[in-house]
């Protein structure tokens, strides 16, 4: 243990690590070090260079047959199945000699954002997940391709008609952004927002989703007598899943225009009194949550009322296909618009939040520009629709593309809803993809919230104050919308 | 002669410091592209508005500092950084320090040599196990550990005393301790091997004389091992720092939002991360790694001055 010849030694060693120590600081200095690569060296406009093909009926968009094709899926909730068996082979099918590269990823900030900073960008990129690409940022670097030219083109299935005559009305306006707002987004599932049951369960207990808050509370004090909590979210990951449902029973109490103002930041739209008695009803149902739900992930929950120890959870027709693998036999997932907070509401119980999502874009300045686009037509035939219901179990925004398909339980409840709320359809939110930092701040203070820290009234003064702020900061573009 | 001397010398001292320059070009090259340029870079950007997605920005001089020291936030993580400088290092020493002393000292006299308790190889290997993991999977395994309901570790063997869950990170004043925690977790093995070796290195002379005048392991610890631990201790104070002034990846991976709840964990790099890769303000989060650079540099610099001594040789 002693006598061992290391005392020179061991002194330079120590000596030599105290002066790496010194320099090598922290490895999130390097993080934010990742190049400019000397600021100049613009990305040369490709949009025409692969267009060297003539437009013809078929070929509408005159891609060149040998170009390579480039797609980036989202892989989360849909996986990327969807476009490896069935959109990228019909693309392949009409331009065999095409490479067709694939990339399924979940990280697609991170991944792609450097590429965009070098000019070196995918055609195709479904950009979603909780890290996606900020749009705002990128439409107004010119980095996205306007999508009117998809649009305006005739629909692969008749082409009588154009694209934009073939999809349910509204998705075309869900993907608006900039100013002049522009179609920048192809919002290519149809996505209905409610609280999600077990049918089966309620069923045998003899319980029915909740029409107003009172009901509400009368049923969430039944569940818990069984031992069942009433009503849970995911606090640690997925607190935007809770304020959609403040957002939409804010929408119900005061209308769409409630929703749109909170988007053009206008003066006073967080502190509207329909925001406030939205906030204030859900922090009543707040306090029937445990606390430890605001320390658990969005999968932990729903695994919990899959094992029929969760009663209500609010989430999209994305969570019947992303929980297919552990709901048990027996399980039938079902949707409930949201209860109404009261009578002289300006919509009724039956609206519902049912809109476009999940976003692709084409990047401007991508190699195969009309390669994209053509990409995009592809997805909106009905043939490519039907294999995404199929191998999803969720809606496309392409109108009768269910025809044939036995449709799961919550995707039939999600039709039931749609056909009840009919024309009283809740909006969506753009500020969530406009101002990123407002939308971080809205979880943190939903959170604050549903676990009891702030007041409804607090709730409203921060979102006020986070919304004023971004209005006044100069860095980052605003953007409006009217409807 | 004197032409001649140089003439017939220079090939020789060619080829020495050519030997010497080629092994130490290479890794001087990696150095300057990897670690200076990008620090000098982030300095650069820190005075842009650059978004991060296009190679297009301006100059917009302070005005990103200016931004920073008005914002709640970044003086949040200061403080965080400021409580986990007070507490993680030395809490992680107090803890390796002790842990060593037992290993190799503490245990008593055999055949004439001071030993540590039984099963010391043992313990010092256990001890060490935490390092070798990487952090993000220290992460995972703590998300089961603290879960919040009764089905985490902790509150698991807390409920069969009857006592209730504890929300190890769901609240807010409890979060940051919790993270913390952590840290010392994965901090106290290394620290407990590189005291080992320094104590090893002291001569056991010095403890037998010291032993010879009864002196007890009190008096052994205090008055002999911590002042010839000096410098070791030193090196460990100034590596622990700056660990302080990191802690992203167990932040990212264990808080409730990402630094929540109600930023009660944030800390400079995740914040830096946020405003990167979600706002895509890149002009802003340099500004803040430039603040991190000088926090951390000034803490490093005053501790190698402020823990000078004389050497004692042996």
């Amino acid at each position: 243990m002693t006598n061992t010849p290391r005392e020179i030694t061991r002194r330079q060693m120590m000596h030599r690590l105290g002066l790496t120590a010194l320099v090598a600081g922290p490895a999130a200095g390097l993080l934010s070090a990742c190049a400019t690569s000397g600021g100049g060296s613009t990305a040369e406009p490709t949009a025409s260079a692969a267009g060297g093909a003539a437009t013809s009926a078929s070929n509408p968009f005159g891609v060149k047959a040998d170009a390579p094709l480039e797609v980036v899926i989202f892989k989360g909730a849909y996986g990327d199945e969807y476009a490896t068996k069935s959109h990228e082979p019909l693309y392949a099918k009409e331009f065999p000699k095409a490479k067709i590269t694939h990339q399924g990823i979940q990280t697609i900030a991170q991944t792609l954002t450097p590429r965009f900073a070098g000019g070196d960008v995918p055609d195709v990129v479904n950009n979603s997940g909780t890290d996606n690409l900020d749009t705002g940022s990128l439409v107004a670097a010119g980095q996205l391709l306007d999508l009117t030219p998809l649009y305006e083109a005739p629909s692969i299935d008749d082409p009588s008609k154009k694209v934009k005559d073939t999809l349910v009305p509204g998705t075309i306006e869900s993907g608006l952004v900039g100013d002049p707002a522009k179609p920048y987004l192809l919002n290519y599932v149809y996505t209905a927002y409610g609280l999600w049951y077990d049918a089966k369960l309620f069923e045998k207990e003899g319980w029915t989703p909740p029409k107003t808050f009172d009901e509400f509370k009368t049923l969430a004090d039944k569940i818990k007598a069984k031992g069942i909590a009433p009503y849970a979210y995911a606090g640690k990951n997925a607190s935007y899943y809770q304020y959609w449902m403040i957002l939409i029973s804010a929408a119900k109490i005061g209308g769409n225009q409630v929703l749109i103002d909170i988007d053009n930041l206008a003066d006073g739209a967080w502190t509207n009194d329909a925001v406030k008695q939205a906030a204030a009803a859900w922090a009543e149902i707040g306090k029937y949550m445990d606390k430890s739900y605001e320390g658990l992930i969005h999968t932990e929950v729903q695994t919990q009322q899959n094992q029929g120890k969760v009663a209500l959870y609010p989430s999209g027709s994305w969570l019947e296909p992303e929980q297919a693998k552990d709901t048990p036999a027996g399980f039938e997932y079902a949707m409930a618009p949201t209860p109404s907070v009261s009578a002289s509401d300006a919509m009724p119980y039956e609206a519902i939040r049912a809109i476009a999502g999940e976003p692709y874009v084409l990047p401007a300045k991508g190699k195969n520009v009309n390669g994209g686009l053509e990409y995009m037509r592809v997805m909106l035939s009905k043939e490519a629709a039907k294999a995404f219901t199929e191998k999803t179990k969720s809606l496309t925004v392409v109108v009768g593309a269910t025809e044939g398909l036995t449709l799961s339980p919550g995707t039939e409840s999600v039709v039931a809803a749609q056909s009840a709320a009919g024309a009283n359809v809740v909006t969506w939110s753009s500020f969530e993809q406009w101002y990123k930092e407002l939308e971080t701040e809205l979880r943190k203070q939903t959170n604050a919230l549903m676990f009891g820290r702030i007041t409804a009234d607090q709730f409203c003064a921060n979102m006020q104050k986070a919304a004023d702020k971004t209005k006044a900061d100069s860095s980052v573009t605003k953007q409006k919308r009217t409807a | 002669m004197r032409h001649g001397k140089l003439s017939s010398a220079s090939p020789m001292a060619l080829r020495r410091y050519g030997f010497i320059l080629s092994f130490l070009a290479a890794p001087l090259v990696l150095y300057v592209v990897f670690v200076i340029a990008p620090y000098v870079q982030a300095f650069q950007i820190a005075l842009t508005n650059w978004k991060g997605i296009s190679p297009d920005f301006d100059y917009v001089g302070f005005e990103n500092f200016g931004k920073m020291f008005a914002d709640d936030v970044f003086w949040q993580a200061v403080r965080h950084h400021g409580l986990l400088l007070l507490v993680m290092p030395l809490a992680t020493i107090a803890i390796a320090l002790f842990f060593s002393f037992l290993l190799n000292i503490g245990g008593g006299q055999a055949n004439g040599r001071r030993t540590g308790v039984r099963g010391a190889a043992f313990y010092k290997i256990v001890f060490f196990f935490p390092q070798v993991l990487a952090v993000a999977i220290v992460g995972v395994l703590f998300q089961a550990i603290l879960r919040p309901d009764k089905t985490g570790v902790v509150n698991n063997a807390l409920g069969a005393v009857g006592i209730d869950p504890v929300g190890w990170l769901i609240n807010p004043d409890l979060a940051l301790w919790t993270i913390m925690g952590v840290m010392v977790w994965q901090a106290v093995g290394f620290y407990v091997v590189l005291f080992s070796a320094g104590m090893s290195s002291i001569p056991s002379e010095v403890f037998e004389a010291a032993a010879l005048d009864g002196a007890g392991r009190f008096t052994l610890f205090f008055k002999i091992t911590l002042p010839l631990l000096w410098d070791t201790l030193q090196v460990g104070w100034v590596y622990l720092g700056i660990a302080a002034f990191d802690g992203f990846a167990l932040v990212q991976v264990l808080s409730v939002d990402r630094g929540g709840p109600d930023n009660a964990t944030t800390v400079l790099p995740l914040e830096i991360w946020r405003q990167a890769f979600t706002f895509s303000k890149y002009g802003y989060a340099s500004a803040m790694g430039v603040a991190l650079f000088f926090l951390t540099l000034t803490f490093a610099v005053l501790t190698l001055r402020v823990t000078r001594r004389e050497r004692i040789e042996f």
